[in-house]
């Protein structure tokens, strides 16, 4: 069973709908990129397979089990928009907060290695709120990281990161990958999203254009998916 | 509707006819007792409303059809209706017989607290944009004040100890009277509701189609 | 079979009380919330003051209906903080997709407010006593509990509406619109079992009525809020 699984999923906003019969699946070790315009639906899909929205129609899993099931959401890992971390508490005290909200076995030990990792562990008792645009992103990666989730959903990672923070990203996303992990990822910046990509999902108007494999014309010329499935 | 309407208007002016000259004055009120065949049915409307409200919230929760919010909505704005029709000739009742407006009586204050909610329901709804947010925001409140109704009941009886004119020993044809009477009133409810529904009909398939126009 | 239901509800608790915990230390580094609510029961003992003459034995007999007033109006400040404070940084987000049920998440955030509520109240009702020359420590331990139960029947009600009305731009504005009306019997019955209790009055006879009356109300809306979190949160 595929840890991804959206099967005819609509969402409806009043009468409007903005899903509109949805349906894929992820390999366990794919990167799905979730591509289209803003207001295709994109952060709507990923909030329903992360179990912070209901689909009004249709079902999503991850794992085999329901988005809303508790064993689910400890294998799901998300980064979305905002940091989600607390400004008023420091580095560390975020990160142990949720490692035990996650039921990491060691949430003391698994905190200090996710600073360690993301080179934060000499501001550990900083608080977030006196940190930089790139610590605090790094340090939210780290909180999206820090249970070893086995599905990762990432809604446009790329464009609020620095330098850094993206290049720290790229290296756990590819390690991610190799271990069999599993990715979504919606961007409209198609080229780093396409280079970590192995599968890519197009959507136009709430409905799904175009799934298949990343093949290597998308890569050079990152147009080509909306030239061909896409609205002019 | 309209034979509702038409219904609901004939039987009024029947009802008119039996209250004002059929049924003689009662000896202690005069003629001021009359109003409680509007007072009381518009009190039980209300509550009826009210409750079929908290139904349909239960059943947008379940079910996620907005066709149950709309008829929430519209259900609670005719029970606010009713409720404020209950308040004032209860106070106008109150000034004739105990020559004050408020006399902090336990239905009435029950009704004036319900009422409250019921119209913090409406500003809630109100102040949110997104239809499918608000049907069930406002769900669950519809659901806390109906659960808080015979609370509310209760602790002010406790607290005001003091009697209604009691509703056990009126003579039969008083209580005739209030049952026909509570007929138009329900007609009459009926086609407010039908009315409101329409309303949120129409307004789900604007909203609706503003957004597909924005959203492309 | 006893023994998974018991392991669960001792991960419900603990998981609730880590967000207590969070809750109650982010609000202890800044104290926006709490320094604002004192400071404003502060400025209302003080106008009720000016409303009722202070002196007279009289007052003592009002005492409840003042110090809950208070109580909600303080009380107010810091629901809105509750669930406002998860905003800035879509912390909401993490949490709701965190393996933790609304439930527990609900439970959470209200001990926290209840924590934070029930420091004002005892810091007012020193200043409460002196200002109004009460001495209202002669049943204290019946005083605590009902306070607890008030405040715990506010808090359930603040929270959940809390929840509800974090997205909304009116919510300042919203959430007393809506908690006071369904506050009226919680509120009716602290104020009736409070008034006596501070003047000396044992906790029995025809004060238990309002007891009752009063853990009822919190069960019932207890038991309401941790059935519809869940709905509320999960968009």
């Amino acid at each position: 069973m595929n840890p991804v699984q959206v099967a005819g999923v609509w969402k409806y906003y009043g009468d409007f709908p903005a899903l509109r019969d949805v349906s894929f699946e992820v390999q366990p070790g794919a990167c799905m990129a979730l591509l289209g315009r803003n207001g295709a639906g994109k952060t709507t899909l990923l909030r329903i397979v992360a179990g912070l929205a209901r689909p009004t129609r249709g079902s999503a899993s991850v794992c085999g089990a329901g988005t809303r099931d508790r064993v689910t959401r400890r294998s799901i890992g998300i980064l979305g928009h905002g940091i989600s971390l607390y400004d008023e508490l420091s580095a560390f005290e975020n990160l142990h907060l949720f490692a035990r909200i996650y039921g990491v076995a060691d949430p003391k030990r698994a905190a200090l290695e996710w600073l360690e990792r993301t080179g934060l562990e000499r501001v550990r008792d900083g608080l977030v709120r006196e940190f930089s645009r790139g610590m605090r992103q790094r340090l939210a990666v780290a909180r999206a990281f820090l249970h070893e989730p086995s599905v990762l959903l990432l809604d446009e990672p790329f464009t609020a990161l620095d330098d850094r923070a993206i290049a720290l990203l790229q290296t756990l996303l590819r390690d991610a990958l190799a271990a069999g992990r599993t990715i979504v990822i919606s961007t409209h910046q198609l080229r780093e999203a396409l280079a970590l990509a192995t599968h890519v999902a197009l959507l136009v108007r709430g409905r799904l254009a175009h799934t298949g494999e990343r093949t290597a014309e998308m890569l050079e010329d990152t147009g080509w998916l909306y030239r061909h499935y896409g609205e002019a | 509707m309209l034979a509702m309407t038409a219904i609901a208007a004939l039987l009024l002016v029947r009802n008119l006819y039996v209250m004002l000259l059929v049924l003689p004055d009662e000896k202690h009120q005069n003629a001021a007792y009359r109003i409680m065949f509007f007072h009381v049915p518009d009190a039980w409307t209300a509550f009826l409303c009210f409750f079929l409200a908290m139904i349909a919230s239960v059943l947008y929760l379940v079910k996620n059809d907005l066709r149950y919010d709309g008829f929430a909505a519209s259900i609670t704005e005719v029970g606010l209706v009713f409720g404020a029709a209950n308040l004032v000739t209860g106070m106008i009742w109150g000034r004739v017989i105990w020559g004050v407006w408020w006399a902090w009586d336990v239905r009435l204050t029950t009704m004036l607290v319900g009422w409250l909610m019921y119209a913090g329901y409406l500003m809630l709804r109100r102040a949110i944009e997104e239809p499918t947010e608000r049907a069930k925001m406002s769900a669950v409140v519809s659901i806390f004040a109906f659960a808080d109704v015979p609370i509310i009941f209760f602790s002010i009886r406790w607290w005001r100890n003091q009697q209604h004119p009691p509703p056990a020993d009126l003579p039969p044809d008083w209580w005739m009277a209030l049952f026909m009477n509570w007929i138009p009133l329900l007609l009459l409810a009926g086609v407010f509701l039908m009315i409101r529904m329409e309303q949120e009909r129409i307004e789900r398939q604007l909203n609706g189609l503003r957004r597909t126009v924005h959203a492309f | 079979m006893a023994v998974p239901a018991l392991r669960g509800s001792m991960s419900f608790l603990r998981q609730s009380l880590t967000i207590a915990s969070k809750d109650l230390r982010s609000e202890l580094r800044t104290k926006e919330a709490l320094n604002a609510s004192v400071a404003f029961a502060l400025v209302i003992l003080l106008l009720f003051s000016f409303a009722f003459e202070p002196t007279e034995v009289e007052t003592r007999q009002i005492s409840g209906g003042l110090l809950w007033l208070v109580f909600a109006f303080a009380g107010a400040l810091i629901l809105n903080r509750s669930f406002a404070r998860e905003l800035s940084n879509d912390c909401l987000d993490a949490l709701v997709a965190a393996p933790i049920s609304g439930a527990a998440l609900f439970l959470g955030k209200a001990l926290a407010n209840l924590a934070l509520l029930v420091t004002v109240e005892l810091a007012c009702l020193p200043v409460f006593g002196i200002f109004y020359n009460v001495p209202w420590t002669q049943q204290f331990w019946p005083l605590m509990l009902v306070m607890l139960l008030g405040t715990w029947g506010l808090t359930v009600v603040g929270t959940m509406f809390s929840a509800l009305t974090v997205n909304l731009r009116l919510r300042e504005l919203m959430l007393p619109m809506l908690v006071y009306p369904i506050m009226v019997p919680g509120l009716l019955a602290a104020v009736q079992l409070t008034a006596p209790l501070v003047m000396g009055q044992p906790l029995a006879g025809d004060l238990i009525p309002w007891l009752r009356l009063l853990i009822a109300f919190d069960v019932i809306f207890t038991a309401l809020a941790l059935t519809l979190v869940e709905t509320v949160l999960v968009r």
